[in-house]
């Protein structure tokens, strides 16, 4: 059977991958060493020391306090490397580079739902460029899932209510798997799919080769103006809402003096419950969005309200 | 003799009556003040309880055969885990060697009638028993799909299994071991024999100590995060479900915050086990008596500390995550301390090898990796990649089973003859114990490199390329089973038929060693003065002193 292969480590596919199994190498050293101490200096004490006769009587030893310090001081000190070495690692890999590509995930019972800025939907499959940063930004449709994908070392919960987002940048070509690691319900284990790790060249080629669709942006814009949104929230901000052009990522004052930065939490908070955040100068009038918006929806409206930032930034160039 | 006042071998007058056959009828049991007897009652629920949890895991271990799922729909997959996991941790392995061995010994181990509140220990067992009948109930019913950790909103809104029947069980058991912990507390404190000072206690009431602080502090939180969710499920309050304005976060902090200290709950029994059963049968006092103590303590304390760490993928801050990082391998210390006192206790030692010390070095080896293999986890870049994984799984079966129920078994064998009056045959016993560690490691190994390949945890399918593994593992599980099907046999044989033990068949130190086996109702016959430190073996460099 082709199948019936053992495998003792997985591909390293993105760019921390190695770095984070350099660590692990360390610490399986650690762990086989001192199991290894271990197991002997017993196995050697049980040889040696083994009883002979009935009533033998082991001879004395007496407490010795550099021994205690000395296993108590140097396994300290094993700890504290790994933990500069691992935080280290970890706080350098935690925040995506400047020039990172976003994409957006939802995760509901029992699928994962991809949506590209640019447009196109995938469900269960992903397709990225090599040697670009990818940004996930990822929320949850139902109950808590987890995105995880092995052979980047990368791994995240997606929260209902609320965005987490983790970024990767794949370093070879191929077709990675995708798990849910957070158990949500019957088809867990089915939850998974599938990330395409293309040449830039080809990814340029399946975007332009995939089904034709707005960008999310666009998407965004025309549920914001069905939604009438516009009637308010007008672009020079002379309407009953604040105007939300180059909001996104900047702070934003509540009526409470609070500083909130504009982020996709709070553009998902001010949608679904709009009296927890209103802003400082405007009547909280705005009416509650809750339950009428898919996950989906309330992507492409961030994804409209963060294009509206970069507009302006063009239009003052 | 550390009791000057007590004579082994000139027993009382009717010295055939002893706390087993001090009444037969059911009333005799089912009323029992006695904390010997009420020790056997949880023995036997326990391991009813142990037998359930672990077909549960056998059904598992055979779906994983194939990766399609050899055997059972994915629901029914899902509420063995669930089941599997809530048994084995709420229901066996928290109350197990503190309700059995604890209950029996504790009292006479510090020369003691009894414990603090006979009345309250009985009605512990009772609440207990409630508690397994609503698990009972639930899983009778039709089981419960949500993993032994409940998280919602999963849990409140959207599971259809019998959740609160489920929460319910647990709350309830949660008293009999908040009740357990605070009559151990109070026995330890108040009840011990003139001249028992703390330094003189047993390393085992050490560890007992640390563990019902847990008990006391600990289980409250639990017992109120499972009512909220049950709140939550029934009357849709929004606690932790967002889409009715809750925090799903806030369910993990609460849960966590038991959850961790509670697997601290159930290793540091065994390690307390461990500490008696290498004095014993090394005739040796236990290498830096007072680290081992105090890390006892020291793990209960911190171990309240650290529950971020099972939440660093979950979006938590990341200087949360450095703070919990940094205490998760500060907890690590107290136990590696351990490691090295008992491996040092071994040392110029007279060692014999009955079955309860194959155990205890068994729990020394599979403990140590266990531990180590913890660091990989309290690591946040390399918990990134193994967390929700099988190597978590393994890590944490490498703790509760290779440390926990090895100490249990060993400390079951070491206690047997005292607790029956008799003998069990041991090479049948050190057999099972080499089927245990042989069929352990089988089952438990290939999941750390399954963990690292990506493999996650609470899948009933996977993909093909974690075969060979898995099969490796559920064969390893057929062992392991075997392994423990061993003992209830002969100790069976033995409760029947077993040939007497006599008080003291191990040539241990301790006062429970110095009364009859089985010990007498009363305990001691006669009042009980301690005169001498713990363990304390006569060496050979002593006699040479002494001519």
């Amino acid at each position: 059977m082709a199948a019936m292969q053992l495998q003792l480590q997985p591909p390293q596919a993105s760019s921390i991958a190695g770095q984070i199994d350099q660590l692990y190498y360390l610490l399986t050293g650690i762990t086989l060493f001192f199991t290894v101490l271990i197991f002997s200096i017993i196995f050697y004490f049980m040889v040696k020391y083994r009883r002979r006769s009935k009533d033998e009587k082991p001879q004395d030893v007496h407490p010795s306090l550099m021994l205690e310090l000395g296993w108590t001081i140097i396994p300290s000190l094993i700890c504290v490397v790994i933990f500069v070495w691992s935080s280290s690692l970890y706080m350098r890999a935690y925040n995506p580079p400047a020039n990172a590509v976003e994409v957006f995930v939802i995760g509901k019972q029992w699928m994962w739902h991809l949506q590209h800025p640019e447009g196109p939907r995938e469900i269960n499959e992903l397709h990225i460029p090599v040697g670009v940063p990818i940004k996930l930004t990822m929320t949850s449709q139902d109950v808590i899932h987890g995105f995880y994908v092995p052979d980047f070392r990368v791994k995240k919960d997606v929260l209902p209510g609320r965005y987490t987002s983790m970024w990767f940048e794949a370093t070879q070509e191929g077709t990675f798997h995708l798990f849910c690691t957070e158990f949500c319900g019957t088809n867990h284990s089915a939850m998974i799919g599938w990330v395409y790790a293309m040449s830039p060249k080809d990814y340029a080629g399946w975007l332009a080769n995939g089904e034709k669709s707005e960008s999310m942006a666009q998407q965004g814009e025309q549920i914001f103006n069905h939604y009438t949104c516009n009637y308010c929230h007008v672009a020079d901000g002379s309407g009953r809402g604040p105007s939300l052009v180059g909001i996104f990522g900047k702070p934003e004052k509540l009526a409470s003096g609070e500083m909130r930065m504009v982020d996709e939490g709070l553009i998902h908070q001010a949608l679904t419950e709009p009296n927890s955040v209103p802003v400082a100068g405007y009547a909280p009038i705005m009416p509650t969005f809750k339950g009428q918006f898919t996950e989906d929806q309330i992507l492409q409206l961030i994804a409209y309200v963060k294009s509206l930032g970069s507009q302006e930034r063009a239009n003052a160039k | 003799m550390s009791t000057a006042t007590i004579d082994l071998h000139e027993a009382p007058a009717d010295s055939s009556l002893n706390y087993l056959n001090n009444g037969y009828g059911l009333k005799s049991w089912l009323l029992t003040l006695d904390h010997k007897r009420i020790g056997l009652l949880y023995l036997g629920t326990i391991t009813f309880m142990f037998l359930i949890g672990g077909v549960a895991a056998v059904l598992m271990r055979l779906n994983l055969i194939e990766p399609t799922g050899a055997l059972v729909e994915p629901d029914t997959y899902n509420k063995l885990f669930s089941i599997h996991g809530i048994i084995m941790v709420f229901f066996f392995l928290v109350p197990s060697i503190p309700a059995t061995l604890g209950n029996f010994l504790i009292p006479l181990m510090i020369g003691a009638r009894d414990v603090a509140f006979p009345k309250l220990n009985l009605m512990s067992w009772y609440v207990f028993l409630t508690g397994c009948c609503f698990i009972l109930y639930a899983v009778a019913a039709g089981g419960v799909d949500t993993g032994w950790t409940f998280y919602p909103p999963f849990s409140s809104s959207y599971s259809h299994s019998h959740v609160v029947a489920a929460a319910l069980g647990i709350f309830i058991a949660g008293f009999s071991s908040i009740l357990t912990g605070l009559n151990f507390i109070v026995t330890i404190h108040k009840m011990r024999a003139p001249g028992m000072t703390w330094f003189r206690l047993p390393l085992f009431i050490w560890s007992m100590y640390a563990t019902s602080l847990i008990f006391v502090l600990g289980t409250p939180v639990i017992a109120v995060t499972l009512m909220l969710l049950a709140a939550e499920r029934l009357l849709h309050v929004g606690i932790f479900d967002p889409a009715i304005g809750g925090d799903p976060l806030l369910f993990q902090h609460m849960f966590w915050f038991y959850s961790h200290p509670a697997v601290y709950i159930m290793i540091l029994p065994g390690m307390g086990v461990v500490s008696e059963l290498i004095a014993a049968f090394s005739r040796k006092k236990i290498f830096g008596y007072s680290f081992v103590a105090f890390s006892s303590l020291a793990i209960a304390i911190i171990s309240f500390v650290v529950w971020g760490h099972h939440m660093f993928v979950t979006g938590q801050s990341i200087y949360a995550g450095l703070v919990f990082s940094v205490l998760s391998f500060v907890v690590a210390i107290p136990s590696a301390v351990k490691v090295f006192n008992w491996t040092a206790t071994l040392y110029k030692g007279s060692i014999s090898y009955e079955a309860p010390m194959l155990y205890a070095l068994g729990f020394i080896g599979l403990f140590t990796m266990g531990g180590l293999t913890g660091l990989f986890l309290a690591s946040l870049a390399t918990d990134v990649h193994l967390n929700g994984t099988y190597f978590i799984v393994a890590h944490f079966h490498y703790v509760m089973v290779g440390g926990a129920v090895m100490a249990y078994l060993g400390g079951l064998h070491y206690w047997w003859p005292k607790i029956t009056g008799r003998l069990y045959p041991d090479l049948w016993a050190r057999f099972a114990a080499l089927i245990i560690f042989v069929g352990f490691n089988l089952t438990f190994f290939p999941q750390f490199l399954l963990g690292y390949l990506g493999m996650p945890r609470r899948y009933g399918v996977y993909p093909a390329e974690f075969q060979v593994l898995n099969v490796m593992s559920s064969a390893g599980a057929s062992v392991l089973a075997i392994g423990y099907l061993i003992p209830l046999i002969y100790f069976y044989w033995s409760w029947n038929y077993g040939p007497p033990a006599g008080p003291n068949p191990w040539g241990a130190k301790g006062l429970e060693w110095e009364i009859a086996s089985p010990p007498p109702t009363e305990n001691f016959t006669s009042p009980v003065v301690i005169t001498e430190e713990p363990y304390n073996y006569p060496t050979a460099d002593a006699e040479v002193a002494l001519e």
